[in-house]
């Protein structure tokens, strides 16, 4: 692949970094990456991968955008309201690079169709809203080797961490869901949209060191913030033998979906 | 009294206590509620009542965080 004037212009300051220069927007325009909802973190993450040049953008959720969304799902506009989310959100990355090819999955992930969705992809990025889907992400990833960014929100709050295989998964840090209504959604408990915006931007980068090959990715820690407090932290942790996707006598041999997943289905 | 660290953060607790107590003292309001690793290992979540907390151990409550949309 050889950049073309336009795209050298476009992505001059990618070029110009040490760590990036031309192979690396090579690199980033040959990336296939799939963000599963186009919601508080994929639109961020979508805004920029997009921008940034990745070749190929998988953007999946079942939903249409809603009036109580546009707070903080930057990549949704007024006019939206009502219209697939995918739809919408596959609109804006390509007025800001129609380079971009957009691939849309209007449906939710399940353990039946998420080994399909995800195997054609180099990382994944979970923008999803509930422990069901982001323990089957992480479960659907480590069985497929396949890296992923793991990103929770709530009220002030924000934690990420990134998988590679090889390295810790989701499940050697919190082995299973915790109990239903435990700990609330952002429905129920809010979220400041600032919030949203730093981690799935935190994820989008993440996404693209992994393309590019450099720097240091998240893996085996956590990175915790609270902007109540504009408090940042990392714990450092490492595989566990013990993990029920990934340890040494793993339980998880094949996907399945989770109690949760099915109540709120019926919910909708 | 015996210190420790919680969180990153030093802490003096006044004698040796359980992972279950300390994150009492910690105001974690349900135990179900974070994921804790000890010294550099997961503690399973039975073992709660059970493992004690010794002067200059470091102890993490990682938070479960569900949101995203």
């Amino acid at each position: 692949m050889t950049l073309n004037d336009q795209q050298i212009e476009r992505f001059s300051r990618h070029i110009i970094l040490n760590d990036v220069g031309v192979e690396g927007q090579e690199k980033i325009i040959a990336g296939k990456v799939l963000i599963i909802g186009a919601g508080g973190l994929g639109a961020p993450a979508a805004l920029y991968l997009a921008a940034a040049g990745v070749g190929t953008i998988g953007i999946v959720d079942g939903d249409e955008v809603d009036l109580s969304n546009l707070q903080r799902q930057v990549i949704h506009f007024t006019p939206d309201i009502g219209r697939a989310k995918v739809v919408s959100a596959k609109e804006k990355m390509e007025l800001i690079n129609p380079d971009v090819k957009v691939i849309t999955y209007k449906e939710r992930v399940f353990a039946s169709n998420i080994a399909d969705i995800i195997k054609d992809y180099d990382f994944i990025i979970d923008g999803t809203d509930n422990f069901p889907a982001k323990f089957l992400i992480n479960d659907a990833c480590v069985l497929a080797g396949k890296p992923f960014s793991h990103g929770g929100i709530l009220r002030f709050d924000g934690q990420t961490m990134t998988y590679v295989p090889g390295r810790a998964c989701y499940r050697c840090v919190f082995q299973n869901p915790p109990p239903k209504n435990l700990v609330p959604s952002c429905a129920q408990a809010g979220v400041l949209g600032a919030v949203a915006g730093m981690l799935g931007t935190i994820q989008a980068a993440e996404a693209l060191k992994y393309l590019i090959g450099k720097g240091e990715l998240l893996t085996d820690r956590l990175l915790m913030f609270n902007a109540f407090r504009m408090e940042f932290r990392t714990v450092n942790f490492r595989r566990n033998a013990d993990c029920p996707v990934c340890g040494s006598n793993p339980a998880i041999k094949e996907l399945k979906d989770c109690e949760q997943a099915v109540c709120e289905l019926k919910q909708k | 009294m015996p210190k420790i660290k919680v969180n990153g953060s030093p802490q003096e607790i006044e004698h040796s206590v359980t992972v279950a107590e300390l994150l009492v003292l910690n105001k974690v309001e349900m135990p179900d509620m974070v994921s804790v690793q000890l010294n550099g290992e997961f503690v399973k979540r039975e073992n709660f009542g059970s493992t004690v907390v010794k002067e200059n151990d470091e102890i993490d409550f990682l938070y479960f965080m569900g949101g995203g949309r």
